[in-house]
């Protein structure tokens, strides 16, 4: 795979060809934040706070790093003014949506932003959308058991009419990959309980401790070939 | 076997159809296009039909429903050809005198014609109406001659004849030539160079390509795509065959809305007829090309107008944007090369190959050629389609066609390109419509809809109408839009109800900068459109509403006040019945008083009041 050089901040960069802005930024170790990008997922744009500023001037534009694609000579600025008003007010945007989302008040701070001049709907909210849970259900688990539902001003993630979802495996990584724990989970007397549906834990057969729900076992069973049985012990006992 | 084998056989079946019509002979074609449809052309149809039996008439008068005749605000219309005369406002009740006056006695039902709103004089013939005279139509010429449910029709009048152009007499490379000289820019929004579209795609790696026709107009007011689908289908799909050709496409889909369920029949049909007849399939016409049309059918979300989530929506996926690069043309549909163009712009090619691009590009001003249909709603006394020269100054358009203002009261705006348009004020009444003279002064082409307002309309109103539609329109994907559409309608419902603050103007250019600067896709970089125009030209009526708490236009319900003039009240009490909250009261036989402590501004006393005496500041 080839390489292209090209200018961000003023300073010359080689990156691999095929990799985007955000990925070439950090090779410079410069810091963008981003809600939306995590690295083991395809990015899609969402929260729009990695955006950069393209192109020379007075012909510049916004892009989102994580998905713009590196590009021989281009001229890239990670921190103009207009990157900033832009990431700025994004985040203030977020604030009055999640004003108690601790990742949020953190992200804006650092900006400089500690306060929304927008209105709150709902004080408790602390969902951003950023389709995380969406995206990792659907490409690493490949189950889609959660998506996004309605447009704007509803948009929110859920199963299929909110009801238990059938292809649900209750693994959890929803959750885990929340970044504001806002996906419910709980897990008492070997039930874990997510999306509005009980999940029988099952038990190593050797030390006893909890693995997995049955259903995701099952799910791991189909998707090796191998006999369930084998994923009934703990990985620590195997 | 296809009922036509070759370019000859096409060229000898068209030479029978046209000799089995007779020029001259007598037609009633009555609109049945989107305005005159629900107002009843199918009972009026029948009803000719009925009494042209009755009077001995059938088969020697040709009676036709066809696409819409354009005068959508006088419907039901209906055409007499050869003589091109025209009836408006038509019902049943009206057929018996058309078909003896005029159908057997050669003479005019004068009641029935159009009137010159400034002269009073009658119009008894198209070209006599100002409305037709200063247009140019081209994608819409064909609209209210043909039925659109016939092949034979669209044939008769030259239908399909590019595809011994293109199939046998060009290279495909030729055919992007000479689109890309005729200056053709997409009709559906961005205006881009549809001959590059189709180059950059041609040129995209892969043996696999797709042709999507975009027909998911989803503007308020706009039916420019509906009524060229519904009322000559044939045109979008002859466009397609041509740009498949040219960009090397195997399959075509056509992306209606659900909503639109003509059209869906319309297109349904017309993609039987020319399978049947092998304009579309495996070696049309004994050529090396092969190419067949799908309908796609969208649930009626305005974002899946976006070709990224239109793609989306296609494959059967949630219709939300995709960030670009990669662009459709180089990654579309199922990843691969894709063009997408609007209705207009597919239904602009085939007269592009058949005259020649220099033909094409002698129209229009310079970045912008050809014509462009505008749907004119709103204020105007003449509404409908009309089809001008790109480079027709609004004043022509809102004036000459449209013919003024309702009531003879001041023009105020008039918002171009859809809810995402600016609202184009008085001063720029002598611009000349093109891509780039809208952008200059704030707004958009869009798709071509153009809604006038005059001294009736609040522009704070109207800014808030439309991000209230696209903010329910706003897949809701990225934050900016998201975000900022929502709090965007709570600052303009903030200063309609007089409680906005003046510091929530400038926080509100402060958010539209970062909307149109960061959003995913063209809805939300376009969506501050109607709030930054109104800003900009109508600053005055914003700080009115904020500073003295009045709506100049009387149209904001929270900053009115109902008094009654004590000289004009009767007494009669009848707003006493009519308020809903008891707020109006006084003594017996003396003018009423309303209590504006209890007064919920409904407005319901001033539609009562037969005196005029309840006054509205």
């Amino acid at each position: 795979m080839g390489e292209v050089s090209l200018l961000i901040n003023g300073i010359y960069v080689k990156a691999p060809v095929g990799s985007t802005l955000l990925e070439a930024t950090r090779l410079l170790d410069l810091e963008i934040p981003t809600l939306c990008h995590h690295p083991d997922l395809k990015p899609e744009g969402h929260c729009r706070l990695c955006v950069v500023e393209i192109g020379e001037w007075p012909h510049t534009r916004l892009v989102n790093s994580c998905t713009y694609p590196v590009e021989k000579g281009l001229n890239v600025q990670t921190h103009s003014d207009k990157v900033l008003e832009a990431r700025r007010l994004v985040l203030e945007l977020l604030l009055a949506r999640t004003p108690k989302a601790e990742l949020i008040q953190k992200s804006a701070a650092a900006l400089g932003v500690t306060e929304s001049r927008f209105k709150t709907e709902d004080p408790e909210e602390l969902c951003i959308l950023c389709g995380l849970c969406v995206r990792t259900c659907r490409e690493i688990v490949g189950v889609s058991a959660i998506s996004m539902s309605s447009r704007a001003p509803d948009k929110q993630v859920a199963t299929p009419f909110k009801e238990p979802s059938e292809v649900c495996i209750g693994c959890g990584s929803c959750a885990f990959v929340c970044p504001n724990n806002v996906i419910p989970y709980t897990e008492k007397n070997g039930i874990r309980t997510i999306w509005g549906q009980d999940f029988e834990l099952v038990a190593c057969s050797a030390c006893g401790s909890y693995i997995a729900p049955l259903a995701q076992l099952e799910y791991w069973a189909r998707l090796t070939g191998d006999p369930v049985e084998r994923y009934l012990v703990c990985r620590n006992c195997r | 076997m296809p009922i036509i084998e070759s370019v000859d056989h096409l060229t000898e079946y068209r030479r029978q159809v046209r000799a089995r019509r007779d020029p001259n002979q007598l037609q009633v074609l009555v609109c049945g296009g989107p305005g005159c449809l629900p107002l009843g052309s199918e009972p009026l149809a029948e009803a000719f039909q009925a009494e042209m039996a009755a009077k001995g008439l059938e088969g020697k008068v040709l009676l036709k429903t066809t696409g819409c005749h354009g005068l959508c605000s006088h419907g039901v219309r209906v055409l007499i050809r050869p003589k091109e005369i025209t009836y408006q406002k038509v019902t049943p009740e009206d057929v018996p005198e058309i078909v003896e006056t005029t159908l057997i006695n050669q003479g005019l039902v004068e009641r029935l014609l159009y009137q010159d709103p400034h002269s009073q004089a009658p119009c008894p013939h198209k070209g006599d109406i100002p409305f037709y005279q200063s247009q140019n139509p081209l994608v819409l010429r064909k609209l209210d001659i043909i039925d659109p449910e016939s092949l034979d029709d669209y044939l008769a009048f030259g239908g399909y004849r590019t595809l011994r152009k293109i199939l046998f007499q060009m290279t495909p490379e030729q055919v992007i030539e000479a689109v890309e000289k005729s200056g053709l820019r997409g009709r559906g929004g961005g205006g881009f160079a549809s001959g590059r579209k189709w180059r950059l795609c041609r040129n995209a790696p892969g043996d696999v390509k797709f042709v999507i026709c975009n027909g998911d107009e989803g503007d308020p007011g706009a039916f420019m795509d509906r009524a060229i689908m519904e009322g000559d289908p044939h045109a979008v799909i002859e466009g397609m065959i041509v740009g498949a050709y040219a960009i090397g496409a195997l399959r075509g889909y056509i992306y209606v809305r659900h909503e639109y369920p003509l059209a869906v029949k319309r297109l349904q049909k017309a993609l039987e007829q020319v399978r049947e007849f092998g304009f579309l399939g495996t070696k049309i016409l004994r050529s090396n090309f092969s190419f067949d049309i799908k309908i796609s059918q969208g649930a009626g979300a305005f974002v899946c107008g976006e070709e990224t989530a239109l793609i989306a929506s296609i494959e059967g996926k949630i219709g939300e944007p995709m960030p670009r690069p990669p662009y459709p043309v180089q990654a579309g549909l199922f990843g691969l090369p894709t063009v997408i163009n609007n209705v207009e712009t597919l239904a602009n090619v085939p007269e592009i190959i058949n005259m020649g691009p220099e033909w094409f590009a002698a129209m229009g001003t310079d970045n912008s050629k050809g014509t462009k249909v505008f749907s004119l709603v709103g204020a105007v006394n003449n509404t409908g389609l009309v089809e001008v020269p790109m480079g027709t100054t609004l004043r022509q358009i809102i004036f000459d066609l449209g013919g003024g203002i309702i009531d003879n009261r001041d023009f105020k705006a008039v918002q171009t390109g859809g809810p995402s348009g600016g609202c184009i004020p008085s001063q720029f009444l002598d611009l000349p419509v093109d891509y780039d003279s809208l952008q200059q002064v704030g707004s958009i082409m869009g798709s071509g809809g153009m809604i006038v307002m005059d001294s009736h309309n609040c522009m704070v109103d109207v800014a808030r109408y439309f991000i209230s539609f696209l903010m329910e329109e706003s897949c809701g994907k990225c934050t900016p839009c998201r975000e900022g559409l929502k709090q965007l309608l709570a600052i303009l419902g903030d200063i309609t109800n007089g409680q906005g603050e003046e510091s929530q103007l400038a926080l509100m250019e402060e958010l539209c900068r970062t909307m149109a600067a960061a959003s995913l896709c063209g809805l939300g970089q376009s969506a501050a459109n109607p709030v930054l125009s109104t800003l900009k030209y109508f600053r005055e009526e914003y700080e009115k509403h904020i500073r003295d708490k009045k709506c100049p236009a009387l149209v904001c319900r929270q900053l009115l006040t109902f008094t009654i003039d004590p000289n004009e009240c009767t007494s009669c009490l009848a707003c006493v019945r009519e308020c809903p909250v008891g707020a109006i009261s006084g003594p017996k036989k003396e003018p009423q008083v309303i209590d504006q402590e209890i007064c919920i501004k409904c407005g319901l006393c001033r539609d009562a009041c037969q005196f005029e005496a309840v006054v509205v500041e």
